[in-house]
């Protein structure tokens, strides 16, 4: 893959969580609309396993919401992407 | 679809991880005989691209909303096993950073949408793309299999819970299965979108286009 398709389509990544997420749907996913309604929801608000450094797609410490999801999707789009190529990099083809 | 923990009993999310390790060790296998150079960057864009989808809500009725699962779009453009690695690494990022999905069930997630999704859905992109091995019949196949991906794993979840006991089995499959009916129209339209751009731009970059030679 070409040097300028990577970039193109990390822009694009970058562009939709960064420019959309904070339009993005405030209602229940599936899931959790289903949990609502069979009253079964409040059995997954406990203390979390491990204390994520972004919960909920929210950077702690910015006070504007959007700005927070945001940057929250920018931190996401950068870590992942550098995941992805990081694993496809050590499992591709030898030779 | 993020399952939290709390939801699922040990026993089922214990047979999640299982379940993964097995089909993920299967996907590393079959994704190493294959990785060309060239797919690297693009395996990198395919994650970055499903996480920012995934942030992506969009309402459909009752107050409820749906976002993309990308499995079917990755499939197609990577092939199924590399696919299911792209999956599961937007899902672990996302429970480890983003605290979306629980570290317990994150077996069981990825269970659900990696596999289930995204192998089962390109499972029948294959079987209908070779029943009508043409442009249309391919953008056809891309859709009802990236509908059916969305409703696969919603089965697969509500079957989850039921087995746990959070719900009745009737109720959670009937209503999962339903609204995931929905949000799968949501994932179809997006899907054939993004597939079809990426025919058009860089034919060579879609595995799927190939897949009615396959044996």
């Amino acid at each position: 893959m070409r040097s300028k398709d990577i970039w193109l389509g990390v822009a694009a990544a970058l562009l939709l969580a960064v420019f959309f997420s904070p339009f993005a749907s405030q209602s229940p996913d599936g899931l959790e609309r289903v949990a609502e309604d069979q009253e079964f929801l409040e059995k997954g608000e406990g203390r979390p396993a491990v204390s994520a450094p972004v919960p909920d797609y929210v950077v702690p410490g910015v006070k504007n919401e959007s700005a927070a999801t945001s940057l929250a999707g920018a931190l996401g789009v950068v870590v992942v992407f550098a995941a992805g190529y990081g694993l496809a990099s050590l499992l591709k083809k030898r030779g | 679809m993020h399952i939290p923990d709390g939801f699922l009993s040990p026993p089922v999310w214990t047979s999640g991880w299982a379940a993964t390790a097995a089909f993920l060790g299967l996907s590393v296998y079959k994704t190493r005989q294959f990785l060309q150079e060239k797919m690297v960057p693009l395996m990198g864009v395919m994650c970055a691209f499903i996480f920012a989808a995934q942030m992506l809500n969009f309402p459909i009725m009752g107050g409820t909303s749906g976002h993309l699962l990308g499995g079917v779009l990755a499939a197609v453009l990577l092939g199924p096993w590399a696919a299911s690695l792209v999956l599961a690494c937007v899902l672990v990022i996302q429970c480890l950073v983003f605290q979306d999905g629980g570290l317990f069930v994150l077996g069981a997630n990825i269970f659900n949408m990696a596999v289930m999704g995204t192998l089962g859905g390109y499972g029948l992109f294959r079987i209908l793309f070779r029943l009508m091995p043409s442009s249309g019949g391919f953008t056809a196949a891309v859709a009802v299999a990236a509908w059916f991906s969305v409703v696969l794993a919603s089965a697969s979840c509500a079957i989850e819970l039921a087995l746990s006991g959070t719900a009745r089995f009737g109720a959670v499959f009937a209503a999962m299965v339903g609204v995931h009916a929905l949000i799968g129209i949501g994932e179809a339209f997006i899907t054939m979108l993004v597939v079809e751009f990426v025919v058009k731009a860089r034919p060579d970059l879609v595995y799927g286009l190939r897949a009615k030679n396959l044996s």
